[in-house]
């Protein structure tokens, strides 16, 4: 297996869907190149980060919903209500 | 503060919302409309266009509560409503043309070797990412990816949804679905990794 064909199946690999015969390939390879092992590693963090960025514990959200907001959504569905 | 509790009882709240109870619907909107906005605001990319979609996806939900069947959670319910609403806002919207990802993937020697010798990063991510101000860097990051990347990358790693449901979502096949979110996190790392390593990336020598 090159490098080429391991950030192919980079991401069956992380979720553990790479199948078992391209498994054993990856890991060699994986073992001897430095570089891919970096590779994967990053890899994983990118994904790692974008959770942490973005998820629950994020300063973002989620516990202050702007007020307006509410009162805009209170006020429209009495103007407009499901009966 | 503090209004976006878990809600204890969901069945007792829908059967409210069905009744009509007022209390009720403001509950929903202080409970669920933070992470509704900012799951919306990071597809569609605008502050006064999320708003617009979470309040009609509220709006949409009380309405249609009716025939909520609960065989889901409300908060998984009403995210699929808005982000639905979401990328709709999305494809009707007139858009440049897609910039091309492909500077942004990993590029290959003939012998198939990394063009490119990683350069390892500086600390690990939960530490970098305990800085506001790298979670902010993140978000402008995935911000910057084009559409139908950054959708692909959001369902699936931030919504946390599977690839069955993003693809059907985004009327992809699942091997596109697939492709995408591979492609969209390679590029990820590409935009992430002169702020996570010191010194940069490099030429592999040959």
């Amino acid at each position: 297996m090159k490098c080429r064909e391991l950030a192919d199946f980079l991401m069956d690999y992380v979720s553990g869907e790479l199948p078992e015969e391209h498994r054993a390939h990856f890991e060699l390879h994986l073992s001897r190149c430095r570089n891919c092992h970096e590779y994967l590693a990053q890899y994983e963090s990118t994904v790692k980060a974008g959770r942490i960025a973005c998820g629950e514990m994020s300063d973002e959200l989620p516990g202050d919903v702007p007020e307006d907001l509410v009162k805009a959504v209170l006020a429209a569905r009495k103007l407009d209500p499901a009966k | 503060m503090g209004s976006a509790t878990p809600v204890d009882d969901e069945a007792a709240l829908i059967a409210q919302l069905r009744a009509g109870d007022e209390s009720a619907y403001e509950q929903v909107v202080r409970t669920y409309g933070g992470r509704l906005l900012a799951v919306t605001r990071r597809i569609v990319g605008s502050e006064e266009d999320a708003r617009d979609i979470v309040q009609d996806a509220f709006l949409n939900a009380f309405k249609s509560v009716g025939r909520f069947e609960g065989n889901s959670k409300l908060s998984t319910w009403l995210h699929r409503i808005a982000v639905n609403a979401a990328l709709m806002k999305l494809r009707t919207r007139k858009r440049k043309p897609e910039q091309s990802i492909e500077t942004m993937l990993p590029s290959f020697l003939e012998d198939g070797h990394h063009e490119e010798r990683f350069k390892s990063w500086d600390e690990p991510v939960d530490k970098a990412l305990e800085r506001a101000e790298t979670r902010q860097l993140v978000r402008a990051k995935i911000d910057e990816l084009p559409d139908g990347y950054r959708t692909v990358l959001v369902l699936r790693d931030i919504e946390g949804l599977d690839t069955e449901e993003t693809a059907k979502m985004l009327g992809l096949s699942v091997n596109a679905t697939k492709i995408r979110l591979h492609r969209a996190r390679q590029a990820l790392r590409t935009m992430l990794a002169p702020h996570f390593a010191a010194s940069g990336g490099g030429k592999a020598t040959p």
